[in-house]
This record gives C-alpha cells, structure tokens and sequence, in this order.
C-alpha cells in the first residue's frame, strides 16, 4: 500500500474555529460569568424568592427568629432531599421515605419513652431499623429488578401500615430532652447567655475562612494542572456573595438562640455527602450510571450493587428525618412524614436533577429545598392560605422542571 | 408511457458532514422483484426511506416518479396513501396485541357508530392471513408466534393496506431457512398477483432466485443494474466491493508475538431464546501485536460473540474457555474482564459506549476510577490531566475535556471511546465497528491508532461488516456465518470475493 496523507476534514475544520475563538477579554470574561450564573441559576432563584418575600412580608422573613425557623422546620426535609437526589441522580425515584420516616419515629418512641432506653442508643438502633427498611428495598429494587416506583409504592403502604401497628393506635410522647434536641435544641449555654451569641459568630467565621481557604487552593490546584479558571475578579467576588451570606445567617442565628443542632447535623451530611457525590468512585459510578446504564455496566461498574446501597443510604436518610421530626413534635404520631417524599423529590427536582438521571447535586437539592421551604414560610407569613400555598408549589416544581427540559434541549442534549 | 412502476432520478441526500447519496437514479418495472445490493453502509436504506418519506420531500434532490407521477410524500402515511409500503428490518408490530389487531393497526375497521368491528376484523385477518400462508388465528398475540411468522403478519399488515409497491428491508436477515424459503415464495406468489418489490439483501442465492433484476449501489452511488439472466454472484460482489483500496489505510509491518488470547469451543445462545444457539462453537486466537479482523454479514453473530466473552454482556447457556497468554481465566462479569485485561469498544457508541450528558474527562475515566483513588477520593485534577493528554494523544477534537461527549462528532466520539479502553490498559482489545458512522479522515485516525496500539504489543481483534477496511487493516481475518468461523485467510490470501464467499457459507444440513 502506497503511503496516503489523511484528508481533511469539515470535522477538523469546524474544530479549529472552535479552538481559537475570536480572543477579546472583555467578552471573554463576560461569557465566563454568564455561563457561570446559567449553572449557578438555582442560586438566583432562591435570591429572588427570598427577596420576593423580604418584600412581601416587610421584612418579617428575614429576622432571626424567622431564619432560624428556616433550618428547624426544614431540616428533615432537606436530609431527605440529599438522599433523594442520589437516587434520582441514578434514575431511581423513593417514594417511601415519608412512611419510612413515620415507621422509624414510631420505633424510636417505643425504644426511647416505652422501653426507656438511653436516647443514644434509641438513635442508633432507630437507624438501623432504616438501614434494614433499605436494604429490603434495594434488594427487591436491584437484585430482583422491580422498578423502583413500584417498590417504594409498595414500601409507602408497607411501612405506614407497619408505623400504625407499632403506635397500636395511639400517639407515643414525652420524649426525653436529650432526644428532643435533635429536633428543637441549640448550642448555646456553653458560654452562658449574650445578647448575640458569640460561638455562634465564632462558628460563622470559621466556616467563611475555610470556604476561602478551600476555593483558593481549588483554584490553585486547577491552574496548576493548567485548567482554565474564572476571571480572578469575578471569583473575588463571588467569594465575598456568599462570605457575606453566610455572615447574615450567622448574625441571624445568634441573635435568636444560636445554632441548632439540626443544622449542625445537616452542614455534616452536605459536606460528607458533597465529597461522595464529587469525589468517591461511589458518587462517580452514580453518576454514571445515572447518565447511561449500559455504558456504565459494559464499563466495569457494578450497577446493581451501587442501586442496593443507594436504598441502604436512603433508608438511613429516612430514618434520621423521622428522628428529627419526631424530636421536633415531641411526638410520634400516625400522620408523622405525611408528604414528606413529594417535598423531598420537589426539593431534588427544584434543585436541577434531571427526571432521566444523571444529573443533579447535593448542593442543589439543599438550595431547592430552602426554596420551598422559603416560599412555605413566607406564604405563611402573608397570610396565604393552605390551598393556595399548594398551588404555587404545584406550579414552582412544573416550572422548575419546564425550565430544565428547555435548557438541556436547547443544549442539544438527549 | 413507461412501463415502469417507479423511477426515482438524481437523489441526492446529505446529512451534516456525509453525503449519504448522490446523484443515485433506480428504475423499477411494473410487476418485478427489483433487488437492491450494498454493503452496509452503502445507502440502501437511505434510499428507502426516501422513497417511503420517511426522509421527506425538501430534504433532498432529485425526482420520484410513481405510476408516472411526480409525488412529493412528506411522511410515511403520504406515500402509503399511494400503495407503497416499507417493511423494515426491525419489525415495527406491537407484541401484546393480536395479529388481526396488528395488521389493522391506525387502520381499524370501523362498524356502526364508529366503534371497532372485532368481527369483521378478525374475519378480514384471517382473509390476508391465507393469502400469506400463514395458518394462525387472527387473535393469537404477536408474542407466542416466531419471527418469520411475524415477518408474513407484516406482510398481511402491508396487503390491507392495497400495497402496489412493496419493500422488503432485509427480510430475511433475522429467519431460518425454512421461513426464508417460504418468505421468498411468497413474494414471487405475490408477483404473480401483480404486486411489484423491491428487496433489499446482500444474500446473493436468494436474489438469484427471486429478483429479476439487481440494482448495486455502492458509497451512495448508483453502480449498475443488472438483468435477471446476466445475473452473477461474482459481478454482484466485484459491483460491491470494487473501489479504490489504496490511500485509505496507513501502512502496517506486524511485529507479531506469542500468543495473548486463546477463545476455545465458545458458544453462547440467545437471551430469551435459550434453544437458538447464537454463536456456535467459536475457536479463534489473537497475538501480540496483531489486528485480527472478524468478517460477517448482519445476524452473523459478531457482536454477540464479542459481548458473551465480554464478561458474558449478552446471551445465555454460555460456554467455552478463555485463555490469556496460556493460562485460563473466566471472564463472567464485565468487571472480571477487564481485571484480566480485556477491553470492549461497542458498535453503538451512543446507546452503549458514552454516558453522553457527561464531559469527556468522566468518560475517559469510567472504566478505571480505581486507578485514580488516593485516600478514598478521586483525584480529579489529575483526572483533568490525563485526560487532556488523551485528547492530544487521540486528537479529539474539542476545546478542552469539560465538554459534553454528546456534542462531538461520530469520529470524536470514537477516539473517547477508545481513549477510556486504553487508559484501563488491556491487552486485548476488541473494536466492533470501529469507523461506523465516520468520515473519511477520522477514519484513517482511527486506523493509526489502532496500528499503534497494536505497535505497543496489544492483540487487536476488529469487527466490521465493512469488508475493505478489513482487508485494509487486518493481519489475519477470520469468517463469521451463522455464528460459526467458516473460515481462517492471512491477509495475502484474503480478497473480497473470497472473503465473501466464506461469509455467506451456510450450515451444512
């Protein structure tokens, strides 16, 4: 065979046009940051809702009090949501978890008022009891193949059932306090009363440092490796948005009461959860699997395996949510987790998961929660009633996912 | 006035990148079996689909004419409204409905009040369905017959509708002899009722026996029709396959090694069809350093061979031993595979190969995240980095590894895929379809590539149906007909004529 020289191509062609763009810093930042707020748009939208309603209430949603109320009332929502997203970000949908949740808070209140058990060791035997309520799910999810909406249809009946015949028909209450500071307690005392408590500034500054320190050395590592970063500019900026955030709430909180520990409890999950999702192989073979079920399976990935644990992780989600709602009401009642698995996958949804898989973050389902919660809690405030707080949910979730389909079609995406 | 029943001049049809057809002109007399031949890829179904407006009027160049009649079909329905009907290869039947339900399909028989009748429905089906010779009841569901019984059910389903012209997309490709046989008497029983066909095949025997005259159509170009008598397998196959093999390939020295896989007595069935054996008794081998090719015509079984070895990803009833450089090893799940070395790029990049919404750099690493664990977390800036050296190594062509796969285009796409195998590091790697879907000159990257992986000692085993790329780039080819290896060539031996002999080489019985 004689020797050929390859032919060019519109391929390669197109692609030098893509390489070397006409270069203008200006526009090139410009594009930079816009592209930034397209991904970061949940972000704005929670901006805009709560400005909305700063508004609208005259300035009643963002007091202290209001603030801290945020976290506490939503607090098992938003555990939910991290686990729900998970499963969503692999294609999978739980509808259980509110049952699961009122199952658990049932046992919880045998193990800690009726048997009287230590409150810690109430806790740990109450998520083990979700672990179990998981892995019952995920097996018949992965190892059987059940669609996953039909087994935690079937879950949603089983564990309410089973969260009834544990309660024999009656609420179980009076929890002890240690046990209701999972739900309604604060880090506070520890340095006696203040008009502003400061563990909590304390705290809220500690936590603006390391996010500084953090993004920094992300950066740095990234140009290190000679990724393209953002305009320096904008990432200042940006750095100071969100430090002076994070300020506000932290004022906030310390002027109520400090922080609770709900919100402890959750800034752990988001942090660990973040970390699996973005840096394990775990979180990888989510995603991947989420994004093409096939190429991940031809690409070594145990997919069945990844969907068991996904449950296992769900239940234990479950199970904390009901924990902390039941320390809450001081109370575990039959009604306990009523809905709480539409507010979850709406939190998921709101917060950019994609209803095919593959996508979605931690971050996101937390942001899209705070957005419902925000928009309960200011209704609330206006005085709306019940019925109409349903239907602009209903309509938030349709937009929210309206506005997703749009954008990944005009991506060109599947 | 003709006595043509179909003229179809100068089409011309491109798709962003490739034209698919050009300047293509078929004549089709009334009352004939009129075959189609090509390679894969050649642009028979393109052409089909134009006809059938699949491809509507507008988005190409070049006229029809039917029954002496320029038509202008903007959908399926427009030019079944004419009496031309497409039956595709996939057939398009609903399995939990009936048969009669099936064959009056958006075409429901209505009775009084614009209800269905059921009566007359099954009573019609059954009519269509002697005419057919197939001796069911109308109301048995499309699931409990076989696939050659499905094909005439199409057929009846083609008949209620007045067909005047009929094509038959590669309908004997899923069959049996048997079904074939019976497939291809009822298409000459149908032209003694004056229904015209168009068959398309590349089975050269059944097109001696039923068409009456072939058309050849190679890289989307008319080449010649042929008369029923002049009719030969060797002037259907020098048509087919007679271009220009020079320039197309890169140059090759094999620096051969020992032995690296060893496939013994390997066979495997079908899925959900225990009792059809679907790769039977497979024996082949792959050195060090060499391209070994696997030739077979569509439903040869390629694809299914490489996917039950690949950590059995398809078939049931699996059997047979693997060994790699001499020693046996199992290869049960996609996992174990790989852990022995042996990677398995797909023929269908989109549905099987890429998770597409995600960016280059998680693609390439999909398969061996392990390698990039350190305390338990992904490194991803290192990721960030290996994968950017993929993308100058493999030139994909991008501006940076954060994009999208599902934007590249085919032949980028590829080079992802292969740089994801390469970088779990096999010493085997099977390639089906490697340029399926490709332009010219990422082809020819493709094809270095491949010669240097096989440079660094990799044993290559190539699946294509395109036989020239074979012959191009292979060191040693092997036959695949009906599942089986009907014959072993080294490259000096192997031409396209024999080559396709041997593939077309049915079962002894």
């Amino acid at each position: 065979m004689s020797n050929p020289t390859p032919v060019p191509t519109t391929e390669s062609i197109q692609a030098g046009g893509n390489v070397n763009p006409p270069s203008n810093k200006f526009t090139d930042r410009l594009s930079h940051v816009l592209a930034d707020l397209g991904k970061n748009g949940i972000f704005i939208a929670l901006i805009a809702v709560v400005v909305l309603f700063a508004i609208l209430t005259d300035g009643i949603l963002l007091r202290p009090q209001n603030i801290s109320n945020l976290v506490v009332q939503n607090g098992y929502i938003l555990v939910l949501a991290i686990g729900m997203v998970m499963v969503i970000i692999a294609g999978h949908i739980d509808l259980s978890v509110g049952s699961v949740a009122a199952f658990v808070g049932a046992c919880s209140g045998v193990f800690a008022v009726q048997w009287g058990l230590p409150w810690w060791l109430s806790v740990i035997l109450s998520l083990g009891i979700g672990a179990l309520v998981g892995v019952w799910q995920g097996f018949w999810i992965a190892f059987v193949g059940i669609p996953a909406f039909i087994v935690t249809l079937a879950g949603m009946l089983i564990f309410r059932g089973l969260a009834l015949v544990v309660l024999g028909n009656a609420n179980i209450g009076s929890f002890p306090a240690e046990y209701r500071a999972l739900g309604n307690g604060f880090l506070t005392d520890l340095f006696g009363e203040f008009e502003i408590d400061p563990l909590t500034l304390g705290v809220g500054a500690l936590a603006i440092i390391i996010l500084i320190v953090q993004q920094v050395r992300t950066r740095r590592g990234r140009q290190k490796y000679g990724q393209d970063v953002e305009p320096m500019a904008w990432f200042v900026i940006k750095l100071v948005l969100i430090s002076a955030a994070i300020g506000f709430f932290a004022y906030s909180l310390a002027s109520y009461k400090g922080i609770p520990i709900t919100l402890i409890i959750l800034a752990v999950l988001i942090l660990v959860y973040g970390v699996v999702m973005n840096r394990t192989v775990f979180g990888r073979h989510i995603y991947a699997i989420g994004g093409n079920r096939h190429a991940a399976e031809l690409s070594g990935i145990k997919t069945r395996r990844v969907d068991f644990w996904l449950f296992v992780n769900m239940g234990t989600l479950a199970a904390l949510a009901g924990l902390i709602f039941t320390a809450r009401l001081n109370l575990a009642g039959p009604k306990a987790g009523d809905g709480f698995e539409l507010e979850a996958i709406s939190a998921a949804f709101i917060g950019g998961a994609a209803v095919q898989g593959g996508v979605g973050t931690i971050g996101g389902a937390i942001i899209g929660g705070l957005i419902i919660g925000v928009l309960n809690n200011g209704m609330s405030i206006i005085g709306l009633g019940i019925e109409w707080q349903q239907v602009v949910k209903g309509l938030v979730l349709l937009l929210a996912v309206a506005f997703d389909v749009y954008n990944r079609r005009r991506s060109g995406g599947r | 006035m003709t006595t043509n029943i179909l003229e179809m001049r100068g089409i011309t049809k491109t798709f962003p990148g490739v034209k698919a057809l050009s300047n293509v002109t078929i004549e089709v007399e009334r009352g004939e079996v009129h075959a189609i031949c090509g390679e894969n890829g050649a642009g028979k179904s393109t052409l089909m689909k134009v006809l059938s407006g699949v491809y509507p009027h507008g988005t190409y160049d070049g006229d029809i004419v039917f029954e002496n009649e320029t038509v202008e079909f903007k959908d399926l329905t427009d030019s079944e409204a004419k009496g031309i009907v497409i039956i595709h290869q996939e057939l398009a039947l609903s399995p939990y409905l009936s048969i009669a339900e099936n064959i009056f399909l958006n075409n429901e028989l209505k009775g009084r009040g614009g209800l269905i009748d059921w009566n007359k429905t099954n009573f019609e089906a059954s009519k269509l369905l002697a005419r057919v010779g197939l001796r069911e009841n109308p109301t048995t569901k499309i699931m409990d017959i076989g696939v050659g019984k499905q094909q005439l059910v199409e057929i009846a389903k083609a008949l209620s509708k007045e067909v005047k012209l009929l094509i038959l997309d590669e309908p004997t490709a899923a069959l049996n002899d048997e079904d074939s046989d019976h497939l291809l008497d009822l298409i000459l029983h149908l032209k003694g009722q004056g229904i015209t066909s168009i068959i398309i095949s590349h089975k050269l025997n059944e097109i001696k026996k039923v068409a009456d005259s072939v058309t050849v159509i190679r890289d989307g170009k008319t080449i010649e029709t042929i008369a029923k008598q002049e009719v030969t397998e060797d002037r259907i196959i020098k048509d087919m396959v007679g271009r220009d093999l020079e320039h197309r390939y890169p140059d090759h020295t094999p620096n051969l090694g020992d032995e690296l896989l060893r496939v013994e007595d390997w066979t495997a069935h079908h899925p959900q069809d225990a009792n059809r054996v679907v790769v039977d008794n497979v024996n082949l081998n792959v050195r060090a350093g060499e391209i070994v090719g696997i030739a077979g015509l569509m439903g040869a079984g390629r694809t299914e061979f490489a996917m039950s070895l690949f950590g059995q990803s398809y078939g049931s009833r699996i059997s047979g031993k693997v060994f790699l450089r001499g020693k046996e090893i199992k290869t049960r799940t996609v996992s174990e595979a790989i852990a022995h070395g042996i990677a398995y790029a797909t023929e269908d990049r989109k549905t099987f190969g890429l998770n597409l919404i995600e960016d280059i750099k998680r693609n390439i690493s999909m398969a061996s995240l392990k390698k990039l664990e350190k305390f338990g977390l992904v490194h991803d800036n290192e990721e960030y980095k290996i994968a950017t050296e993929f993308k100058q190594s493999m030139n994909i062509k991008a501006p940076n590894v954060l994009v999208k796969t599902g934007k590249l285009s085919g032949g980028n796409q590829q080079k992802v895929v292969l740089s994801k195998w390469i970088y779990s590091d096999p010493d085997v790697l099977i390639l089906d379809e490697p340029t399926r879907g490709i332009d010219v000159g990422a082809k020819y990257e493709i094809y270095t590539i491949i010669n240097r992986l096989a440079a660094q000692g990799k044993g290559i085993i190539v699946i294509s149906s395109e036989l020239p790329e074979l012959l191009g780039i292979c060191d040693r080819v092997y036959a695949l007909s009906e599942g089986r290896i009907t014959g072993e060539l080294p490259i000096a031996e192997a031409t396209p004529e024999s080559m396709l002999k041997l593939m077309t080489m049915e079962k002894p019985r």
